[in-house]
């Protein structure tokens, strides 16, 4: 397995760009941080992604998008899954966080606040509707593998919290 | 070498397969939504991480396998998971036992796969750790709430670590493919975890105002293929769809 820089071609990005992640649609995967890089060689663009979760099954989805999207722009593409290194939430872009808040799911916290949120029962992650801090955590686990369920106690409505992982 | 990475490959996954298997029939009969969502969010974790360890068997193996093939078509013998994993879900305390005594040690192996030679395996096993950490929190909620809860619960977690105590010794015993791997800096020499996971676990059992089983009587077995009865049913339905309909994909 080797490292390779996060090195993707200008002139990809906007193609790359147009790709979404098939479970939250209004996040690119630019925005998800799953591309690691996309180059060029011989007109053959080669891609890699990073999964977000090991089991994310979005990740086969991900890759036949990519491979589609790059063909109607003229490219043929080679799509390879790397582990090495794992994906972080760090690597959401601030486009990519507020795409999330739109959405209705909270953008993750810091790994320290994180854990006082899911550990401690602390009350700081933001109702993604009212606004409110004054949110419980339902379960650690969410409708899938990234997320953890919240209800706010002010406007009642229950939200996705997207897990900090690093 | 080749032969005993390849084997010491399917000792770590074939633990991930089958409990994430078991993890998966709760699908539809959890006792709550959450704790339903959650266990078949643990099992695809784990799932995902056993299609990484297969992939990358398969590329050892080197001929035509699949990592379908090593999971779905081997037979009950041929698969090295621990006993612990197999044991069948009976009532939740029972699930939750066995998930936490698993979850603290696949923790504590993979912080030490991480620091493997194997550059494929210390990379899944970063990243596998950071599900697992979520893994091992929600079991250890769960045996605290438990232990700690009613009188009923209590007695039910009480009776399922009493139960199941007997199968963590396996866990930490070496088999003639680990041995090869530790020598040669590849894989993890799990009789050094044994005292910290037994006072790791002890420490949560306290929390759960649970006594620490006494009993010194192991069972062992599961990681040269001689196994409970339960992993046949198991496996009966895990390999049912590629055993009637050879080759079938989505």
């Amino acid at each position: 397995m080797t490292t390779t820089e996060h090195h993707i071609d200008k002139i990809l990005i906007p193609i790359l760009e147009q790709v979404s992640d098939p479970e939250i649609p209004v996040l690119s995967i630019m925005d998800m941080g799953v591309v690691r890089s996309a180059v060029i060689i011989n007109n053959i663009v080669k891609v890699e992604i990073t999964p977000t979760y090991s089991g994310c099954p979005a990740m086969d989805v991900i890759g036949d998008d990519i491979k589609a999207a790059l063909k109607d722009a003229g490219y043929e593409s080679e799509i390879n899954l790397i582990l090495h290194p794992a994906w972080t939430t760090d690597w959401i872009t601030p486009r990519g966080r507020k795409a999330l808040e739109d959405y209705g799911i909270a953008a993750p916290l810091e790994a320290e606040a994180d854990k006082d949120v899911l550990l401690n029962g602390k009350r700081i992650v933001k109702c993604t509707n009212c606004g409110s801090q004054n949110t419980r955590l339902v379960s650690q686990f969410g409708s899938t593998a990234c997320k953890a369920l919240f209800q706010c106690e002010d406007c009642q409505e229950p939200f996705d919290y997207f897990k900090c992982l690093k | 070498m080749k032969e005993q990475l390849y084997k010491y490959i399917l000792g770590i996954a074939d633990n991930s397969l089958i409990l994430g298997q078991r993890m998966g029939e709760l699908c539809g009969h959890g006792p709550s939504l959450e704790t339903d969502i959650a266990c078949t969010n643990i099992s695809l974790d784990l799932f995902g991480q056993v299609r990484s360890y297969y992939q990358y068997a398969a590329k050892i193996a080197g001929d035509n396998r699949t990592e379908d093939d090593i999971a779905m078509l081997r037979k009950e013998r041929e698969y090295v998971n621990v006993l612990l994993v197999e044991q069948p879900n009976t009532d939740f305390a029972y699930i939750m036992a066995r998930h936490f005594l698993f979850d603290m040690y696949h923790y504590m192996f993979l912080q030490e796969l991480q620091k493997s030679q194997d550059l494929t395996l210390s990379a899944i096993a970063t990243k596998s750790i950071k599900e697992v950490s979520y893994h091992l929190r929600f079991s250890s909620d769960w045996i605290k709430r438990l232990g700690d809860g009613t009188e009923e619960s209590h007695s039910r977690i009480k009776n399922s670590i009493d139960d199941l105590w007997t199968y963590t010794d396996e866990l930490f015993h070496l088999t003639d493919a680990d041995k090869v791997m530790v020598n040669e800096g590849v894989g993890v020499d799990v009789t050094k975890l044994k005292d910290t996971y037994y006072t790791k676990v002890s420490e949560i059992l306290q929390e759960a105002t649970l006594e620490v089983p006494e009993s010194k009587y192991f069972q062992k077995g599961g990681k040269q293929g001689i196994h409970t009865e339960h992993l046949g049913y198991l496996l009966a339905e895990l390999q049912y769809m590629q055993r009637a309909y050879p080759n079938m994909e989505w």
